[in-house]
């Protein structure tokens, strides 16, 4: 058989942007909503394939699953390779389980336009899984450029208040870091002299021809720079919470969950190992940011909040000041607990701003002043917002506490005033988060909610908004309570690649 | 001259190889020939005789792709053909095709004669791949004269509109200024070349590879570096590029919109193959590269600041396309810094050059559709609630302005991509870095477009019993679907997969 159909990355990738493509060439919208079900399923259960197949899989430079396509720039090193290693297979069963979840809700949600709904969405999907899956670097930042494009049309239509102003300020600083990274990555491409943006030719010559310390200096700073804009980096976050705001809640949940971990991929999968010496100049700066700007100052600007969608979205730019510092820590354990840590908060974070639109449906507002006494009439939805929200402060039991611990333990070798400043943060997000559940669900309702109520009496969640649901908690369950499952193939992955400390690689992940 | 020198100059000429050039000379004699012979009711075949004769002569060329004269001289010198000559007839060819499509939908809203327009189109193309090919500056002179007389027609062509009126006005002033200087930048480097007291001059001075031989001898004398100056003037004058592109917003506006096309596409591209080959790596002036490269690098930053900060305050789409057209020069100029040391930019800028093609004319596709009676009337607010009206409109202008805007996967952005690899490995940082500004203010005024066509917003009710503020919107003709359809296909597939093109550009 042609290697075409026997790829689950490349299948993974395709079929959403075909049906995709298909649908803007007018295909009807009936059958465009019964096959991006399909379209929407193939990249999740390919994404279970490589997972289960993955610790058999033969590997070629540490990547499995490995195929090249030309696309005619083989002379400039460019081509369409997929494979996957420990620190992409995570987040490429990530994106395939949010996608699955994300899709599902925007196919039963009553959009206006369903049809170039489901097609942006669909794009988002298509270029998330080639974003992970991508070994050459030039299609890493191709595929992310391509799932970013729907972000803007998608927040304009569908968006909520402020959507205009919100889709602008988004586009202009997310090109912004993305062009400030391609100068990066460019940078990358000449000086190393491999002329090649593949990444296993390029680890291979980096490792063997290492740049100069300054040009490392300078090129990670670059990368840093534009990919901390991506990733919400303080005091560049300004566009995640009000884009998120926006956002129509299928985009958000693509976008925080997913796409916005681009940045700190690119960081992990390619800065910080071919830039050891860069890594380093930049760790203590970017330690000290990440901790005051992102993890304090973002935090108390949470707990400061009343509407609850902007809420979860300056909550999630200061879950990033914990992958920050990780990847600050810069040793296999904080990384692979940076990688442990964006898997779960994808999960965690697309489950929140699902939620926050099913209680939005529910109380017709996201001011959380306005609500309260929501677990009477939906005692399910209010199991899983709890659920969802103990997730997200980093309870044990799921996904996002292994992550969360195995950075603060690194954190602790590399700087502990800083490893206590973080861990202060836990209990902001603590505070925000119960009193968020207090104030939507327990409590009498207040006269708002009671005048709603009254017009429109709120239900429980209905089988369309459960099956997403479910699938997000229940993967963050499981995480959680295997986290071999995942941390296996990192921990393989990260003792074969040189991080800045030369030290041997210890046997740092939970087994 | 005796006669023996003519027999010997004439046994150097090659007719077959310029065929597709005098074939569209034919075609265009033959067009005036119909409009003579058949009964008016049959006119309107005409245009398409156009447009099947230049897609027949593109289809030639590409079948002839490699003849055996490629490298050679023919024409006593006149004319030397190369591959990249290839690519830019190939250039021309499709961009008059395109444009003899849209001036069919312009054209039928205007009360004037029609053939004329056409048989302009081909004389000028044909013109344009002369120039591409010059290898000797008279031959420069003259066909850069009969493109720039047959433009000056066209620009005017909507003689009962002011505005196209006062458009071509201040494209001859300007035209006639640029080539005044052009004319005197040659003539001094005449003078000096041929000045038989410096070493290497020549008898034959305005022959390109002679004037490189004296500049090579003559590397720093003052009246041909001056010469030098006064060519690439004029030569920045037809691309528009900073401090020369005061004329292109009132000329792209008022011209015809299918004239604007050709302006913005396939002029610019006619300038850039001459600067190519005055200032690329093996350019004539190649040996000035001391005075050509802080010129052209400080020009390239200029244009792309200019272009793109003067586009964000525009209101007219017409005269946006022009400004944002300003700034893609600017990069192209990046790109023509960048070859004077990386090969690679070369193939860079004609990459860049075909997917400014085929994404300008998606844009000016969708604007021709939409113009009402009055060409030079389109604003941005006529495009509010597109999207609802025509989401094939709105999607084809999206994917020709996201191109424009080099936003991946498009075309665009390959070409962008590769300008920049080629402009950071020959070291031009800080042009590099006024270049990513450029691209991030660009995003501004071409999302400032796709929002008005895509998002909803409040319009005021409209006085009861005024005239509607935009021009009626038709449905679209299925041939022009399909040519819209096919450009945005096109800027889609060629931002995926580049196939050949990439190989091309890769070569070593």
């Amino acid at each position: 058989m042609s290697p075409f159909l026997t790829d689950p990355l490349l299948i993974a990738i395709a079929a959403p942007l075909v049906l995709a493509l298909a649908i803007a060439l007018g295909l009807t919208k009936r059958w465009s909503v019964r096959l991006a079900y399909g379209a929407f399923s193939v990249p999740f259960l390919a994404a279970l394939h490589v997972w289960w197949h993955y610790a058999a899989a033969p590997k070629m430079g540490g990547y499995a699953f490995l195929t090249r396509y030309s696309t005619g720039l083989d002379g400039l090193g460019i081509g369409l390779k997929l494979g996957l290693n420990g620190i992409s297979l995570p987040l490429f069963v990530m994106a395939g389980i949010v996608g699955l979840a994300a899709g599902l809700y925007a196919l039963q949600s009553q959009a206006e336009r369903l049809k170039i709904y489901v097609m942006m969405l669909l794009i988002m999907q298509g270029g998330l899984m080639g974003v992970f899956a991508s070994v050459d670097v030039f299609y890493i930042y191709f595929f992310h450029e391509l799932a970013l494009i729907p972000t803007f049309i998608m927040v304009g239509i569908w968006g909520g208040r402020d959507r205009s102003y919100a889709a602008m300020k988004m586009t202009i600083y997310l090109t912004v870091g993305a062009m400030i990274s391609l100068v990066g990555l460019i940078a990358l491409y000449v000086k190393s002299g491999a002329h090649t943006f593949d990444l296993i030719a390029l680890r291979a010559h980096l490792a063997a021809h290492p740049l100069s310390v300054t040009l490392q200096h300078n090129i990670f700073g670059l990368l840093i720079f534009g990919f901390g804009i991506l990733v919400s980096l303080w005091p560049l976050h300004t566009w995640a919470p009000l884009g998120y705001g926006a956002a129509p809640s299928a985009n958000a949940m693509l976008h925080a969950g997913v796409l916005k971990k681009f940045g700190l991929y690119g960081l992990i999968q390619v800065a910080g190992p071919l830039l050891p010496a860069g890594a380093w100049h930049w760790a203590q700066p970017l330690a000290w940011v990440a901790v005051i700007g992102n993890i304090l100052i973002v935090g108390l600007v949470t707990i400061a909040q009343r509407d609850l969608k902007q809420m979860i979205g300056y909550s999630s730019v200061m879950h990033m000041g914990y992958a920050f510092l990780g990847i600050a820590a810069g040793s296999a354990l904080g990384v692979g607990g940076v990688v442990m840590m964006m898997v779960a908060h994808g999960l965690s974070v697309a489950l929140l701003f699902m939620l926050a639109t099913s209680i939005y449906h529910r109380t017709q507002s996201f001011a959380m002043d306005e609500m309260g006494g929501l677990a009477q009439p939906a005692p399910v939805l209010a199991a899983c917002f709890v659920a969802a929200t103990f997730a997200s402060i980093g309870l044990p039991g799921f996904a996002n506490f292994w992550g969360e611990l195995m950075v603060f333990i690194a954190l602790w070798k590399f700087a502990p005033l800083i490893t206590i400043l973080a861990v202060s943060g836990v209990v902001i997000s603590a505070i925000y988060g119960l009193r968020s559940v207090a104030r939507i669900f327990f409590g009498p309702a207040t006269e708002q909610m009671k005048a709603v109520a009254a017009k429109h009496p709120p239900v429980d969640l209905r089988w369309s908004e459960k099956a997403p649901v479910l699938i997000l908690l229940a993967a963050l369950l499981f995480i959680g309570f295997w986290p071999k499952s995942m941390s296996q193939a990192i921990n393989e992955t990260l003792a074969t690649m040189s991080f800045r400390e030369p030290a041997a690689p210890t046997q740092a992940l939970p087994r | 001259m005796n006669l023996e020198a003519v027999k010997l100059a004439a046994a150097n000429n090659v007719w077959s190889a310029i065929f597709p050039e005098m074939m569209l000379g034919c075609i265009a004699l033959l067009l005036l020939v119909l409009e003579m012979l058949l009964p008016p009711k049959h006119h309107e075949v005409i245009p398409d005789v156009a447009a099947a004769g230049l897609f027949g002569t593109l289809i030639g060329l590409i079948i002839n792709w490699h003849p055996i004269w490629i490298g050679s001289e023919t024409f006593n010198g006149l004319i030397r053909h190369t591959e990249a000559g290839q690519v830019m007839r190939g250039f021309f060819l499709t961009s008059a095709l395109l444009v003899c499509l849209l001036a069919r939908l312009t054209l039928r809203r205007q009360a004037m004669p029609r053939i004329e327009f056409y048989h302009i189109v081909l004389v000028v193309t044909a013109a344009m791949m002369l120039l591409a090919q010059s290898n000797h500056f008279v031959m420069l002179f003259v066909a850069l004269e009969t493109l720039t007389i047959g433009l000056y027609i066209l620009v005017s062509y909507f003689r009962t509109s002011t505005a196209s009126l006062e458009a071509g006005l201040k494209y001859l002033l300007m035209g006639a200024l640029s080539s005044g200087m052009l004319l005197f930048g040659i003539v001094l480097l005449y003078g000096v070349a041929g000045n038989p007291t410096l070493p290497a001059q020549s008898t034959q001075p305005l022959h390109y590879p002679e004037l490189a031989r004296f500049l090579a001898a003559n590397p720093h004398h003052f009246l041909a570096s001056l010469g030098i100056v006064f060519i690439l003037a004029g030569v920045a004058f037809k691309i528009g590029a900073f401090p020369f592109q005061i004329w292109v917003p009132d000329v792209y506006q008022g011209a015809p919109t299918p004239v604007t096309a050709f302006l913005a596409v396939a002029s610019k591209g006619a300038g850039f193959a001459v600067l190519l080959a005055l200032c690329g790596a093996h350019g004539v002036f190649s040996a000035y590269a001391w005075l050509t490269t802080p010129i052209l690098t400080a020009m390239a930053a200029a244009t792309i600041l200019f272009g793109n900060i003067a586009a964000l305050t525009q209101h007219n789409v017409k005269r946006l396309i022009g400004l944002s057209g300003v700034s893609h020069a600017g990069f192209l100029i990046l790109g023509v810094v960048a070859s004077q040391t990386v090969p690679m930019a070369v193939g860079a800028i004609y990459f860049y050059l075909f997917a400014y093609l085929i994404a300008s004319f998606a844009v000016f596709g969708v604007m021709s559709h939409l113009a009402g009676a009055d060409d030079s009337d389109q604003e941005l607010e006529h495009y509010s609630g597109l999207a609802k009206d025509s989401p094939f409109l709105a999607t084809v202008l999206a994917v020709g302005l996201g191109s424009l805007a080099g936003i991946p996967p498009l075309a665009g952005f390959m070409g962008k991509l590769f300008v920049l690899m080629a402009a950071f490995q020959s070291g031009a940082r800080w042009l590099l870095a006024i270049a990513a500004l450029g691209v991030v203010i660009s995003i501004y005024y071409y999302f400032g477009w796709i929002k008005a066509a895509f998002f909803e917003t409040w319009t005021p009710p409209a006085e009861s019993g005024g005239a509607p503020a935009r021009p009626a919107r038709t449905s679209v003709a299925p041939s022009t679907g399909l040519l819209l359809g096919a450009l945005a296909l096109a800027s889609i597939a060629l931002g995926f997969y580049q196939g050949p093109w990439g190989e091309w550009l890769a070569r070593p």
